[in-house]
């Protein structure tokens, strides 16, 4: 009994684990019934898995089982693994058991779709039924929307889940329509708006009436894959800024493709997954939601790919020379956050203190700004006089000179002759 | 002038009193423990006095706000020489300016400050991450820590509220005390481990029959959780430094 399982437990995390999201943050239910679990507000990561992605929910799929046979997915029909499913009670038992030695903050859980997709979202509303109302759970629940289902389990589902989503999975429709002709973005959009509307219209209800009860109040996410179909950054990110304005999307999250089939529309086995791309994909996923970028300031028909060698911010500002050197004394809060090497917490910092006197470099050292970076882009008070007038390429020279990439094996330096 | 104390924080609090009340500048705060006399420096033994303490205490609360006052509490946590000096100094110049100067982040000691506070709070969450419980023959959840600083104070309502319908106790093996969570409230408790006892890990005798099972699964899970074709051990490390590894039941082999 053990021993079976453990095996499904090995298959389904095994199936589970290319959808990344991991997050247990923006929860608020708090342990009011003396039951177990308490949401933390910024999420708990509790432990990281050797490739360096954080552990915070068990996730795991309830079978992997599925009628569909998307290219791109390990549990497609076509593929040849071993098949497992759990009962509800197991789920219940590992979450119970699992959250309460402190090894998670809560469940994500997911599933192939079987038989078709009105039955497994029901099977998903009985494993967080019995979790919230039998075992007084208030940990993190992160599910997903199964596309098709009907408007009324998902709006139940919603009642018990913290957080839910639904992946996009290729960034244009007809990267889609090549791995997975069965999809397309539409069954992602309908269930994605009728959460959202269910969320504003809980909230607007709120403020009227004293007791509503919670609507998936961590809101929804999605994932797309990065590097199976061959879209430029400026497609993936512009498509991302839609969802985010359209959905109000909590996250999107940018899966670099781990080759799983030797199917000739994709890469092949033993590829390497494109984890610098992804990467830069997340510095402008960030510089978007944090520090007041638009997308087409970073990804336009002129730059429809990120730089490689340095990041986002860095690269912009060296497209845009003109508004630099900004001086911190003086420069409004939305400017000092473009400056690279000043991150949301050291410009805050530089806004408060300069009310006190003139900030120098050896304070603005000890804010904790990354200064061989920004003395690029900078004036303070004791400044060094600079004759010169450098240019972008140059800068970036200087800054590539003396930094060392954590992806790049081989130096991409190149000499500028003028 | 060198002012010494019993590195409690009402001793610190009184300290920062005894500075006003002596009119003394460019005072040296050293802990009783560590101090050692030498010829030319005068120095003063502080001795704790609540009320002294209370009335710095509520001064402070007037100048600065419920963050500012956490940040000071959690430096005082870190338990680090130089952070007890930033702090009297802190306190010193808060009184000595307007409301609002513990914005001037261009100040040595207010920046110091938000960075021990900074380095607390981080050991505070990794505790919150990196405790792993072992349920006991008799229903206790028991884990040991023995963390950079002492964190235990900041750790305890979160566990309270989270673990509100079981037994637990947490304690901290490096300064000997640790929280006993009874399903109403949490009480300090000391342990008197016998010489030989291994306090790190429970024997196999005292667990809980299903103990070893979950440790198997969540074992398993970590492993398959993993995806090979993206190791990166840097990171992981860098996300998990080994020396909360004894800790993790997923690091054990």
């Amino acid at each position: 009994m053990h021993n079976r399982i453990l095996e499904k437990l090995n298959i389904l995390a095994d199936a589970a684990k290319y959808d990344v999201s991991c997050s247990s943050s923006g929860g608020n239910r708090k342990n009011t019934n003396k039951g177990l679990g308490d949401s933390h507000s910024s999420g708990i990561c509790h432990t990281y898995t050797e490739d360096g992605r954080c552990v915070s929910l068990l996730k795991i799929l309830l079978t992997n089982h599925c009628i569909f046979d998307c290219l791109f997915c390990v549990s497609r029909k076509s593929n040849d693994v071993q098949r497992a499913a759990f009962t509800v009670d197991e789920v219940v038992e590992l979450t119970m058991n699992f959250y309460r030695r402190n090894y998670i903050e809560g469940l994500f859980l997911s599933s192939g779709i079987f038989k078709n997709a009105d039955f497994t979202m029901e099977r998903l509303l009985l494993v967080v039924k019995k979790l919230r109302l039998e075992h007084n759970f208030n940990g993190y629940i992160h599910l997903k929307t199964i596309p098709g289902a009907s408007d009324e389990l998902i709006k139940e589902a919603g009642l018990y889940a913290d957080r839910m989503s639904i992946n996009l999975e290729m960034p244009t429709e007809a990267g889609l329509k090549l791995l997975a002709p069965e999809k397309n973005h539409a069954d992602v959009i309908k269930p994605l708006s009728f959460i959202q509307q269910n969320i504003a219209q809980f909230s607007a209800d709120k403020k009227l009436i004293k007791h509503v009860p919670k609507f998936v109040p961590a809101g929804q996410s999605t994932q797309m894959v990065i590097g199976a179909t061959p879209e430029t950054d400026k497609e993936i990110m512009y498509t991302a800024n839609a969802f985010y304005k359209n959905f109000a999307l909590k996250r999107v999250y940018y899966s670099g493709y781990v080759p799983i089939s030797n199917d000739t529309r994709m890469p092949v086995l033993g590829t390497q997954p494109p984890l610098l791309r992804e990467n830069r994909l997340y510095q402008t996923d960030w510089l978007m939601r944090f520090y007041g970028f638009k997308v087409q300031e970073i990804l336009n028909d002129a730059n429809p790919n990120l730089d490689v060698d340095i990041d986002p911010k860095l690269s912009w500002a060296i497209r845009n020379m003109q508004h630099f050197p900004i001086d911190v004394n003086k420069a409004d809060y939305a400017m000092i956050l473009r400056i690279p090497g000043v991150g949301v917490g050291s410009a805050k910092k530089i806004v408060q203190a300069r009310k006190f006197g003139k900030l120098r470099v050896d304070q603005l050292k000890k804010i904790g700004i990354a200064y061989n970076r920004a003395k690029h882009f900078i004036i303070c008070a004791d400044s060094p006089q600079q004759i010169k007038d450098y240019q972008g390429t140059q800068i970036k020279a200087f800054i590539l000179a003396e930094s060392d990439s954590k992806y790049l094996k081989t130096d991409s330096n190149q000499l500028i002759l003028f | 002038m060198i002012y010494t104390f019993d590195a409690s924080l009402s001793g610190l609090l009184t300290a920062v009193f005894e500075c006003f009340e002596r009119k003394q500048n460019y005072i040296t705060l050293i802990e009783q423990r560590l101090y050692q006399p030498s010829a030319f420096d005068e120095s003063l033994q502080i001795i704790t006095d609540q009320e002294k303490a209370d009335r710095v205490w509520k001064g402070l609360k007037e100048k600065i706000n419920k963050n500012w006052l956490r940040t000071f509490y959690c430096t005082y946590l870190s338990e680090i020489p130089e952070a007890y000096q930033h702090l009297l100094d802190f306190a010193i110049y808060i009184f000595q300016n307007k409301k609002g100067a513990e914005n001037n982040y261009g100040n040595a000691h207010i920046i110091a400050l938000s960075k021990f506070a900074k380095s607390v709070e981080r050991e505070k969450h990794r505790m919150e991450a990196f405790i792993r419980f072992q349920k006991t023959l008799d229903g206790i959840f028991y884990a040991t820590i023995d963390p950079d600083f002492n964190v235990l104070p900041l750790i305890s309502n979160h566990f309270k509220n989270r673990y509100a319908d079981q037994q637990w106790i947490i304690y901290d093996t490096k300064r000997k005390y640790g929280l006993h969570y009874n399903l109403n409230t949490v009480e300090e408790i000391t342990i008197n481990f016998s010489e030989q006892a291994n306090n790190e890990k429970l024997s196999e005798i005292i667990m809980d029959e299903k103990e070893a099972l979950y440790a198997i699964l969540w074992k398993a899970y970590f492993k398959s959780a993993n995806i090979e074709a993206r190791k990166n051990t840097k990171l992981h490390i860098q996300h998990v430094p080994k020396r909360y590894w004894k800790y993790l039941t997923e690091k054990q082999v």
